[in-house]
């Protein structure tokens, strides 16, 4: 595993980055909420940004995936400029995510969930729905198998069922991510997926998002406070503090810099 | 079978059972006329209650407006038949669907029209504005007439149009003092209409629109990560309920002698609300039966008892706010859970369960 | 003269009308839910000054603060009993809980007093008007006609129903503006609208505040109630939603939450209301509310003073 994650850069054809952000900035009033930010993800990679608390990390996710829109900079995702583009276009074009604070969609099945975040990718129009034409019935099948496949990477499939709500809290987190999958995302962006994980759980979790960048060659993006499974599984991070970028570089050596260092921990 | 597939099944399967076995009833001759005269508007206020569950359970919004699209499909189609029937070359069966149909349209453009700046709203915004549109609404038909003569139309805003012909001259609509369609409308057309509303609404919750819908109730911001255009499933939503209410109005307008534009005031709104929140948000099944079992008991009480009466929205109304606070309340979510705990409940549930096996396996 | 009149008329009306738009706005801004039955208080404050006025050994000014005693007890029962259970349940619940009062209280109304409409007795009985111009003589202040011999009739005359109801309004709000800014208590209900988790944090009494923010929006409806029965003197059992209704599109039009934007939105409700009824047709006026307010929405959700509020994602 370890090797392939090395290797990584070179499998990639045509242009090497799968995101580029270039001086992005946005103000609340007359706060700089994130400051001229760059950075660069190359296609495959799993990357991290993390930071102090209100360093501006969830900002930067939704300028992103357009719930905010920049107020000066741009980013490209593959090539296509996507700045001000609205969540929705943002997502057809390639972004997902997951959410800090979980937004499943409670009151629907797990099953639904997955096959909510499959809407465009099936063809059908609501009048055949309505009157059940062969192409509903066609696709909607598709649809559940493909979903299920997807829960059971997440182990999930045994409760397809149940409504979202009832599920633990460690796998409403990965119903979150495997939603975001549904989508066909070129880019997964993960918010704080450890939180309120213990130990096991979290080790368990590496081990999903490393399996889900390997098998859905994935490039990810993930916010992380719990710095086991971000020297664990990232290889390249930002550290963001006071919106502004503080480090960046390979996870090692960012995580050594004296600077991070005492912007976690103070003088 | 998937389960939601089974669940449709029974309720339109019941549905259907119930329709015919009235219809053949009523047919008959055997029920009485007072159950033979619920029957009509039982089936029309079940439409309404179907479509608004629509917007209330499935989308996740109050529309406060409702009885204005049934308005709107009403006076509508109330013109519409009775233009067609006074030309005379039109079979009344012709001029009815055609009534209907229109009515539907009608209903559903007004949809489209006031969901354009109210699907930018929500929650709270949202039930007021349409609580004004239901009343805009009621107020405009409260002034609007048209009066037909041999040279075509004539309309009139706030008073009736000037120089008819007297001897052509037929009111369609008198304002406040409403209009007279023809009725048309019996037992089996609304049986046949509700049927096919209900299918409508059943098939469209249980396609990826109906999950959209869901999702944007569920979550707005989480169903537009995941590429839902939320103001479009809103819009197509509301739309159909609206359309399908119209079509309920279209019935209404067909089934009474004279109807009157105050009829369809904002108590008539909360009326139909209380059918669908104490059926149940966002199950059909629950609707139609909280309708049927809502509207009959009064009107059964009312034999018995004439002051029984005046005290239905009283109790409504109390209903209302224990079942809100029966779902939500931290002190009653505490005491179901107690009951769930204590056993009780679960073995009267396995009970159950046994003999639905046992039922089951007779019947196999 | 007329327009003149009319609009004294308008800014009256509306100044009720901003008295029961505070009530919506403050518990708005507090409570974050849409109390629709505050208009039915109004309703039952019309009927309680009624009946306190019609007992022979109750004076009026004892009779003006049993009802405002009366709303105030009720605005806070109904938040303990329907309201505050359902602080943490979803929007939709909250807002048919308060449909469901609105109807209990109707109907409960509706039982005692029958529908027949009753005749209030307005407050400022056998006054004079507060001001009557006569064309040619000048200005007559809380007088009689002194010309009525003469057969001269005043070309503008503002009761003194309309001229209580504007000074009364004007008090009040300035009264409660200082509450809100000077006391403790105001600063309570200040804070707990912004942040009510940090409230609490705080030390803040967060349901003794939005306890008080009921009361407090209870009595100034029942302030309303004496006003608008005075001015407008029927009750019904439906007195209270119609005006309800038009002070929540008020409180809208001034910015949700925001009280001098409550006073503005009810009086520019007010004259718009009545100028509708005298220019385009009195049928249709409430239509022309309404209409107001989806334009309102459709081009400033946020009203004219409020601020424009983002979920956090």
């Amino acid at each position: 595993m370890k090797e392939q994650l090395n290797n990584s850069p070179e499998i990639i054809e045509g242009s090497p980055n799968m995101l580029e952000i270039n001086e992005l900035s946005i103000q609340f009033g007359g706060l700089r909420a994130v400051d001229g930010l760059n950075m660069t993800i190359k296609k495959h990679q799993l990357y991290g940004l993390i930071g102090p608390n209100g360093a501006g990390k969830t900002t930067v996710f939704n300028m992103l995936t357009g719930v905010y829109k920049p107020t000066s900079g741009y980013i490209i995702l593959d090539g296509e400029n996507i700045t001000g583009k609205s969540p929705v276009e943002i997502n057809k074009i390639g972004i997902a995510r997951t959410f800090q604070n979980i937004r499943l969609f409670k009151g629907m099945s797990v099953l639904d969930n997955v096959k909510v975040g499959m809407q465009n990718s099936s063809k059908y129009t609501t009048i055949e729905g309505i009157l059940r034409l062969p192409r509903y019935f066609k696709e909607e099948k598709q649809m559940t198998e493909k979903a299920i496949e997807l829960l059971k990477v997440f182990e999930l499939d045994g409760e397809k069922d149940a409504l979202s709500q009832n599920l633990p809290y460690g796998k409403q987190r990965k119903l979150e991510i495997a939603r975001a999958l549904a989508t066909n995302p070129k880019l997964l962006l993960l918010d704080e997926p450890a939180a309120g994980m213990n130990p096991n759980e979290t080790a368990e979790l590496m081990e999903t998002i490393r399996f889900v960048r390997d098998e859905f060659d994935m490039t990810i993006l993930l916010i992380e406070h719990d710095m086991k499974l971000v020297s664990g599984i990232c290889e390249e991070l930002t550290v963001l503090n006071f919106g502004q970028e503080l480090a960046h570089g390979e996870t090692s050596a960012v995580l050594n810099d004296p600077k991070v260092i005492t912007a976690y921990l103070g003088e | 079978m998937k389960k939601t597939t089974k669940n449709n099944l029974i309720t339109f399967a019941g549905t259907v059972i119930l329709c015919v076995t009235f219809g053949i009833l009523n047919q008959a001759g055997i029920l009485n006329s007072m159950t033979s005269g619920l029957l009509e508007p039982i089936g029309i206020y079940v439409i309404m209650a179907i479509s608004l569950n629509l917007v209330v359970g499935v989308l996740g919004e109050l529309s406060l407006g409702h009885a204005g699209f049934m308005c709107i499909g009403a006076f509508s189609s109330a013109t519409v038949s009775q233009i067609l029937v006074n030309m005379g070359t039109v079979p009344t069966w012709l001029a009815f669907t055609v009534a209907i149909i229109v009515g539907a349209i009608f209903a559903a453009i007004l949809g489209i029209l006031i969901g354009i700046p109210v699907m930018r709203l929500r929650g709270d915004y949202l039930a007021i504005v349409t609580l004004g549109f239901g009343e805009i609404l009621k107020s405009l038909f409260n002034n609007i007439y048209i009066t037909s003569d041999k040279n075509g139309l004539h309309f009139g805003f706030t008073k009736p149009p000037e120089n008819i012909d007297a001897e052509t001259k037929v009111e369609l609509l008198r304002g406040a003092k409403g209009t007279s369609a023809p009725e048309l409308t019996n037992f089996w057309v609304v049986a046949a209409v509700l049927i096919v509303c209900l299918f409508i609404l059943l098939m469209f919750i249980d396609s990826k629109s109906g999950r959209a819908c869901q999702a944007v109730r569920d979550n707005y911001i989480a169903a537009q990560s995941v590429g839902i255009n939320v103001t479009k499933f809103r819009l197509m939503a509301f739309t159909l309920s609206a359309a399908i209410a119209g079509v309920a109005g279209a019935l209404y307008a067909h089934s009474i002698s004279n109807m009157l534009p105050k009829k369809f005031d904002y108590n008539l709104s909360i009326l139909i609300l209380v059918y669908v929140v104490l059926g149940g948000l966002g199950s059909l099944r629950g609707s139609i039966i909280a309708t049927i079992i809502l509207y009959a008991i009064p009107e059964v009480l009312r034999i018995v008892n004439q002051n029984i009466i005046q005290y239905r929205m009283l109790i409504y109304a109390i209903i209302l706010i224990f079942l809100m606070l029966w779902k939500n309340a931290p002190f009653f979510i505490h005491m179901r859970e107690k009951i769930a705990a204590s056993g009780f409940v679960q073995n009267i549930k396995n009970k159950f369960r046994k003999k639905d096996k046992t039922s089951g396996g007779a019947e196999a | 003269m007329s327009f003149v009149s009319y609009l004294v008329n308008g800014i009256s009306l509306g100044s009720i009308y901003a008295l029961i738009a505070l009530g919506y706005t403050m518990v708005y801004g507090i409570a974050k839910m849409l109390n629709f039955a505050h208009g039915d208080i109004i309703m039952v404050g019309g009927y309680a000054a009624f009946i306190t006025m019609a007992t022979t050994w109750c004076p009026l000014w004892l009779a003006m603060v049993i009802t405002v005693a009366v709303c105030t007890v009720l605005g806070v029962v109904i938040e303990k009993v329907a309201y505050r259970p359902l602080r943490s349940a979803p929007p939709l619940a909250v807002l048919i809980t308060a449909i469901g009062v609105s109807y209990l209280l109707q109907n409960i109304a509706l039982l005692t007093q029958t529908a027949n409409p009753k005749t209030f007795t307005s407050i400022a009985a056998g006054a004079p008007p507060f001001m009557q111009v006569f064309d040619g003589k000048g200005v007559v202040f809380f007088r009689e006609n002194p010309y009525k011999a003469d057969g001269i009739k005043p070309v503008l005359t503002i009761s003194m129903e309309t001229f209580l109801a504007i000074v009364v309004s004007v008090a009040i709000m300035v009264l409660l503006t200082l509450f809100i800014n000077k006391t403790k208590a105001g600063k309570a209900m200040r804070a707990c609208s912004e942040d009510r988790g940090a409230a609490e944090l705080m030390g803040i009494n967060v349901n003794g505040t939005i306890s008080l923010t009921f009361a407090i929006g209870s009595a100034l409806a029942a302030v309303a109630a004496v006003l608008m029965c005075s001015a407008y003197p029927q009750i019904t059992p439906y007195t209270g939603s119609m005006p309800g209704i038009k002070a929540f599109v008020a409180a809208v039009f001034g910015g949700i939450g925001s009280i001098p934007g409550a006073m503005i939105g009810g009086v520019l409700l007010g004259v718009i209301e009545l100028l509708s009824k005298a220019y385009i047709s009195s049928q249709l006026s409430d239509a022309v509310v309404f209409f107001v307010l989806i334009i309102v929405l459709v081009v400033r959700p946020t009203g004219i003073m409020g601020k424009k509020i983002n979920e956090k994602v």
